[in-house]
């Protein structure tokens, strides 16, 4: 008995302590979004009460939001450009990944070299020049500036984890289908590629988050109010002067956050995979 | 010649949106260039102007200071969280689904929370910290520089921990339980197991995942620009809003581009360590 309490004790200490102050700090951020959301202003600027519950729960933030900002304009865009950069960077990924995981050419170690620099290159190095280039092709205010900027840093990224990917599945099987006859683009179509789906997930998600959460590039290149996504339109506008409009803001920001995150519940394992093989795949 | 025909288009692409970005921004540095002007060649002036620059100088420190804490907390914090989460217990993938949250919702999003929990006026910390007597009112979180600069960290650390912690996770159970079951035999203590045993063979890893901190912490932007603009008094800005402010806010294209260069140096080295570090044909 007494022996069973200090395991009991010891797995308190050593598993359930820790991991409950883990996930408070993780996830109290979150709570705190939510609560505030539904607070109506009397409670929200009260400071005599206790604030880590809601007395009068109301949607009126969230009425708000939608009906006199261009919170739904916003989600669309910040929606469009990730589907539309997460296709551009999974095609142009998997034309570098395929050749540089299966066939050796002049020029490969340069190649993969590059695309591992690239991936590493941080976008504060570039903001400047492109918002300079990005003015000139005059995209400024559209969406293309954003969907055609998106995929430089995605693309690295996608060819890099498809790599990978591409190099777990067995070569036996492509041979044979040439040996059957078929060309070398009917081989990567019909065997190839169909193979590969978890790969594509992993580096589809990531991709779609990542462009879910840029900001910089964002910031600059769309000014106007029917272009922005989500987190500019939230920072830009939610917030007029001095004045914060707490409420609204966390309500933009929990309905910002729940498609990601309804997409990363889908294929949690999916991401992990992703997000470990850069580190974990050597 | 196949080869050079699938990896043509992708490489043009990023030539002309990442190579071309990069030589061109090298020759904004060396231009007076305002916004929607024509710029004129001064040389190296920029970068003499910013060495005589005491805000430069500041910005420098605060983004050393700011990588170096933030990282170091990420690296601790994550080490722990693997450990404890090395453990068997009931809802282990669920849990660590929620852990990963910070790392997947859109990072302004998430700030903007935490600007809310930082408020001056209605500070939910605050809160607890009267709540348990433990000051009164509480400070104002983002209005001093040291705390400002705190609570950049804080909010860093809060957002790159489960990166680190799962993606070290990955590589624990993989690697330990045989190595440290005989080494237990061996009479090894939990604390030589860990040091001689578990950290080794986390090596690589925590070595790679390091490297990407100190890359994305270094040129980080979103979270200052959200919490603190870089206030007050420019102690919490870093390069990337520091150049920002430059640039955009100022119209001074060159001097913004020498700003954002002056990154290029310690970065490059990590990444070209890195970049051969990852050559992917060791397996």
């Amino acid at each position: 008995m007494s022996v069973e309490r200090g395991g009991l004790r010891l797995r308190a200490l050593k598993l359930w302590i820790p991991l409950g102050a883990f996930m408070v700090f993780t996830l109290f951020p979150f709570y705190w979004m939510a609560v505030t959301s539904i607070k109506p202003n009397s409670e929200l600027y009260n400071r005599k009460i206790m604030p880590m519950i809601v007395y009068h729960p109301t949607l009126k933030h969230y009425v708000d939001l939608l009906t006199e900002t261009n919170f739904l304009v916003w989600t669309w865009n910040t929606f469009l450009v990730a589907v539309v950069s997460t296709a551009i960077s999974l095609v142009f990924g998997t034309m570098l990944a395929y050749p540089l995981a299966r066939m050796k050419f002049a020029g490969s170690a340069l190649i993969s070299f590059a695309v591992a620099a690239t991936y590493l290159v941080p976008q504060p190095l570039l903001f400047i020049p492109l918002a300079d280039i990005i003015n000139q092709l005059h995209l400024g205010d559209t969406l293309t500036s954003v969907m055609l900027t998106y995929p430089t840093l995605l693309v690295p990224f996608c060819a890099w984890l498809l790599m990978g990917y591409f190099r777990s599945v067995p070569v036996e099987l492509e041979d044979a289908a040439r040996i059957d006859g078929a060309t070398r683009l009917q081989t990567i179509f019909k065997v190839f590629l169909p193979l590969c789906v978890p790969g594509f997930i992993s580096a589809g998600i990531f991709a779609f988050t990542l462009s879910q959460n840029e900001f910089l590039y964002a910031l600059i290149f769309l000014t106007q109010t029917d272009v922005r996504t989500v987190p500019v339109g939230a920072i830009a506008e939610l917030v007029k002067g001095d004045v914060f409009y707490w409420g609204q803001l966390m309500a933009a920001a929990l309905l910002g956050s729940v498609p990601v995150a309804v997409i990363y519940s889908f294929f949690v394992e999916h991401y992990v995979a992703g997000l470990t093989a850069g580190a974990v795949k050597q | 010649m196949f080869s050079w025909l699938m990896v043509g288009p992708p490489i043009l692409f990023l030539c002309a949106l990442v190579g071309y970005p990069f030589l061109y921004g090298i020759l904004l540095s060396l231009e007076d260039r305002p916004v929607a002007h024509a710029g004129t060649f001064v040389g190296l002036a920029n970068f003499v102007a910013d060495a005589h620059d005491p805000v430069f100088w500041r910005v420098t420190i605060n983004t050393f200071v700011y990588t170096f804490f933030a990282t170091i907390l990420k690296m601790i914090g994550g080490l722990g969280l693997a450990l404890v989460m090395n453990q068997d217990f009931r809802a282990k993938n669920l849990i660590r689904a929620l852990m990963l949250l910070p790392f997947i919702v859109p990072t302004v999003l998430s700030t903007i929370a935490w600007m809310w929990m930082l408020d001056p006026g209605f500070s939910v910390i605050n809160w607890l910290l009267r709540y348990f007597g433990l000051a009164n009112p509480g400070p104002s979180w983002l209005g001093s520089p040291i705390l400002a600069m705190i609570s950049l960290i804080i909010v860093n650390v809060w957002r790159g921990l489960p990166f680190y912690g799962i993606t070290l996770l990955a590589g624990l159970p993989t690697s330990s339980p045989d190595l440290s079951e005989a080494a237990t035999i061996d009479g090894a203590g939990t604390w030589h197991r860990f040091i001689y045993v578990t950290l080794p063979l986390l090596k690589p890893v925590i070595f790679i995942v390091t490297m990407f901190s100190i890359i994305f912490t270094f040129a980080d932007f979103q979270l200052v620009y959200v919490l603190t603009r870089g206030g007050p008094a420019n102690a919490t800005h870093l390069f990337a809003t520091y150049a920002f402010d430059i640039a955009m806010g100022g119209g001074q294209l060159g001097m913004g581009a020498s700003v954002a260069l002056a990154m290029l140096p310690p970065l490059a080295l990590i990444i070209i360590a890195m970049s051969i570090y990852m050559k992917p044909n060791k397996s």
